[in-house]
């Protein structure tokens, strides 16, 4: 009886989404809270790739053209600051939101307020870092890295802004994590267990536990700048008995799990993504799981792989190289299982699918790379040039982004109930394909050449490759405007999508209408056959 | 080999559909270099490059197969499997496998490098913002030779007003000289950021961090002008310091050490006579393009407010003596360095006179070497 009671009281007062602006700042719903994540994301995304596209103008030609090298340094840095913390890591988080919920059988996220609070504190912390390119003395310069006593003693005044901005993201990361942790812990349909999850769901639980522990850190090494600055404290100043190394050694304990941070979720996106085109079951669920989790743990212990130039004693390189080199097979083992996934499967290549091979193919790559930078002795040749820059390109952009794209391909009819428009989805794909590799193959040859990275200007047998590199760049910039023209038309229209969209997609939230109502599963699901693929 | 060679080139710039000019296949890979152990790192290079190759034509092979057959479009039904335990144990412990065989050459070369040894010639190697100060380590000090080394290429060719030289961006002032096949220790720190010491064809490249000194070594086989640069994030000119050594013959090393020993001597001398204004002048204005004008700019201007502006206002139409300790000891807390280490008392002198009587500045005020050589002798 009192459920008939509640389920009425219920119908009353929840409707629907308020109108106007009010409903975007106030809401709780998981759903347009992950709309504003990733139209966020996609807005940073834009502004880095302008940012990028300044840099990649410059290095068109040798000689300084567009740009003075002190500004060219804040285009670095801030390219940098905005792609990871603003673009990728909202993305994810806006995926999380969206999917999440509607993937476990719950109505919404545990902490709707808080939810909330984690995304509004966004739009703060980015326009306090974008407002420090209009202050005295320019944006931050030192490089994402920031490192001391450069991004301290040496910096430009708008470096408190800097770490404020950090820390607000920060606390941001830390909400949502917890959201999530408590989310997929708490809210799960009654009988689901852990092992039947979908591995995005997993490879996201992996993920805020990542968050929670290296966030802090980085909000320590933040702090300890702000004092080194402000307070007269020499924890990174030499002169004053400090030591610059220990900003690395803590800073790159947040950043390397922060890699994984900005792949994890990826891995479980193409994980979604792969079987239904392949209409056939993932192979190797569990070895999956095992494998994101053993990544993430072996990311704690490999941080001073970049660092490997700073003088360490050999038994500490010889670690940190074998620890790293350790990655590969867990990692090894998820490639090979989304290859074992497509053998003998019954493929077509929408845009998703195209993308997740795509992420597939070029995410390996980068691996390549990535194992080549393990090997301490050549790393000496390699760190600090454009092979890195190429490296992490590669793992960033093919993988971490194309995800997301294929993430939101894959989705957008559930969201908005509409298909996106198949043809330009796939010309999108094919220029952003042709596009990436344009822009970072060549980076490859001019590292290995010998040009250092973050340079503004360069000499003359870097020219070749860095005029194609540039053309690249344009050709991938330009691209994501017929991506964003996409995205509209999508929601404004089209042809109506099915509940289930794709012929081979499984999963709790293809069993929902689309596009998904306001709220779904107020009523926890009992039928989990569907939960994962 | 060589037709092999250059269809590749040839295919590649047509695939690039550019008029690119492969001027050279070298210009794509790491080089060989002229150490043993620089040889030692680019085979380890390369055999790591072709494991990679190989495991990427395997699952690349696998997967364009799978892409080509198992389409639905042309009726490929789905298979059942999604597991095999065997397989999966297989592709665990053959990485593993692989990854060992990685792991022995890369230890072995590791040791070599770190391999302590007792070194011939031992240079501290000192990264300023922008610039590079090599100091000839000497049980005597009277016998030392100290220099820094600046970036040559001028500012016309950096901003497209003059044609690019030869060795653009990578050319310095005064290039560090050593032996060859003699054990070189380059004893690395740095004065106000970190920098690193990069020098490609000996595969050295250690960071150069204040309140650290770093060792590393090279012995060269071949003479020769390597040409490397500063590859760490030190700020505005990051991207403006090259290094370049000169490898020689050890009897022209030794021809070259004498000159240096001479050169410093003479200094010495110049020191102790009474300048003129002219002769203070023309000598600043020398001092000032070499070191001054990558911040404070050609016409003292600066850019403010980072790098403030020498005309008109501030120390250099002040207090003389205020005006020769910021240049002394440099300004805590801004770029402003502490040039009493990097300069001698005749550039100091010259360089004041130049500032305080240059671009309208007309204090009239002239400096004399060896009262600023006093003032640095009692610190």
């Amino acid at each position: 009886m009192s459920a008939v009671i509640e389920e009425h009281h219920h119908d009353d007062h929840h409707h629907g989404p308020d109108k106007g602006i009010m409903r975007w700042v106030l809401t709780t719903n998981h759903k347009d809270i992950g709309t504003l994540y990733l139209w966020f994301s996609f807005a940073m995304f834009l502004f880095g790739g302008v940012l990028a596209l300044g840099i990649r103008a410059e290095l068109f030609q040798p000689g300084m053209q567009i740009v003075h090298p002190e500004f060219f340094n804040q285009l670095t840095t801030m390219h940098g600051l905005i792609m990871v913390f603003g673009a990728v890591m909202p993305a994810f988080v806006g995926l999380a939101n969206w999917l999440i919920p509607m993937m476990i059988g719950a109505p919404d996220m545990a902490l709707p307020r808080m939810n909330n609070y984690s995304f509004w504190i966004l739009p703060f912390a980015f326009g306090m870092l974008a407002s420090t390119f209009f202050m005295d003395g320019g944006a931050p310069n030192f490089g994402w890295t920031f490192y001391a006593p450069l991004s301290t003693d040496y910096a430009p005044p708008s470096v408190t802004f800097f770490i404020l901005a950090v820390h607000m993201m920060g606390i941001s990361s830390i909400m949502g994590s917890i959201n999530v942790i408590v989310t997929i812990l708490n809210m799960r349909a009654p009988g689901m267990t852990l092992m039947q999850m979908p591995l995005f769901v997993w490879t996201w639980l992996i993920t805020a536990y990542l968050l929670i522990a290296v966030m802090p850190v980085l909000a320590g090494v933040v702090t300890m700048m702000l004092m080194d600055i402000h307070f007269g404290t020499s924890f990174f100043n030499a002169a004053g008995g400090g030591d610059p190394v220990l900003f690395q050694h803590v800073f790159w304990f947040f950043g390397h799990p922060e890699v994984y941070i900005m792949i994890l979720p990826a891995f479980g996106v193409v994980s979604a993504i792969i079987p239904t085109f392949a209409r056939k079951r993932l192979f190797g669920y569990d070895s999956m799981v095992y494998a994101s989790a053993s990544i993430a743990f072996l990311s704690f212990i490999v941080w001073a792989h970049h660092m490997f130039t700073v003088g360490i004693p050999i038994a500490g390189e010889l670690y940190f190289m074998y620890a790293t080199m350790l990655i590969a097979v867990p990692t090894g083992v998820k490639v090979f299982n989304w290859v074992a996934t497509m053998w003998q499967g019954s493929m077509t290549f929408e845009t998703p699918m195209l993308f997740a091979i795509a992420f597939v193919i070029l995410f390996t790559i980068g691996g390549f790379s990535g194992l080549m930078l393990a090997i301490t002795p050549v790393d000496f040749q390699y760190h600090d040039t454009y092979f890195v820059v190429a490296h992490f390109h590669y793992v960033l952009v093919p993988g971490s982004v194309f995800s997301i794209m294929a993430a939101v391909y894959y989705w957008l009819p559930k969201w908005t109930g509409n298909m996106y428009d198949e043809t330009l989805g796939k010309t999108h794909f094919w220029l952003s394909f042709i596009g990436v590799n344009v822009t970072f193959f060549p980076q490859h040859f001019i590292g290995l050449a010998g040009m250092p990275r973050r340079i503004p200007d360069y000499a003359l047998q870097f020219a070749d490759w860095n005029m194609v590199s540039s053309c690249g760049a344009f050709l991938f910039g330009f691209s994501q405007l017929l991506f964003l023209f996409i995205v509209i038309k999508c929601i404004r229209g089209g042809e109506k999508a099915t509940d289930q969209v794709w012929e081979g997609a499984h999963g709790l939230e293809w069993t929902v209408p689309s596009p998904a109502p306001y709220h779904t599963f107020s009523t926890p699901p009992t039928d989990l056959k569907e939960a994962h693929g | 080999m060589n037709r092999v060679k250059r269809m590749w080139q040839l295919g590649l710039s047509l695939l690039l559909f550019s008029n690119v000019a492969l001027a050279d296949w070298s210009a794509l890979n790491l080089r060989q270099g002229v150490t043993e152990i620089s040889r030692e790192v680019y085979d380890l290079h390369m055999l790591i490059f072709y494991i990679c190759c190989g495991i990427g034509v395997v699952v690349f092979g696998v997967m364009i197969i799978s892409m080509l057959m198992h389409r639905k479009s042309i009726g490929a039904k789905p298979a059942d499997f999604h597991e095999n335990t065997n397989l999966e144990i297989a592709w665990t412990v053959i990485p593993i496998v692989i990854l060992l065989g990685m792991a022995v050459p890369a230890t072995s070369t590791l040791r070599d490098m770190y391999e302590k040894g007792d070194a011939d010639v031992d240079i501290e190697v000192r990264g300023y913002q922008w610039k590079w100060q090599y100091t000839y380590l000497d049980d005597d000090p009277a016998k030392e030779i100290q220099f820094m080394s600046a970036l040559l290429t001028p500012q016309e060719e950096i901003y497209n007003e003059a044609a690019k030289g030869e060795h653009y961006l990578l050319d310095v002032d005064n290039p560090l000289v050593i032996p060859i096949n003699k054990r070189i220790r380059f004893l690395v720190t740095a004065e106000d950021v970190i920098h690193a010491f990069w020098v490609p064809d000996f595969a050295v490249k250690k960071d150069a961090i204040p309140g650290f000194v770093h060792e590393t070594w090279a012995v060269v086989e071949e003479p020769g002008v390597y040409r490397g640069q500063c590859a760490e994030l030190c700020g505005k000119d990051h991207g403006f310091m090259p290094i370049v050594v000169h490898a020689v013959e050890q009897d022209e090393y030794d021809a070259w050490v004498a000159e240096k020993q001479a050169e410093a001597a003479a200094v010495f001398e110049t020191v102790g006579k009474t300048w003129t204004q002219d002769e203070l002048m023309s000598k600043g204005e020398e001092v000032y393009s070499r070191n001054c004008v990558a911040c404070h700019q050609v016409n003292g201007q600066g850019i403010p407010p980072a790098f403030p502006s020498l005309v008109g206002q501030g120390v250099t139409v002040g207090d003389i003596q205020e005006n020769i300790d910021v240049l002394l000891y440099g300004r805590a807390g801004t770029a402003m360095q502490a040039f009493g280490q990097q300069l001698n008392a005749a550039e100091i002198a010259s360089v004041v006179t130049y500032v305080r009587n240059n671009w309208g500045n007309d204090t009239g005020d002239t400096v004399q070497p060896k009262d600023i050589h006093t003032q640095m002798a009692s610190q």
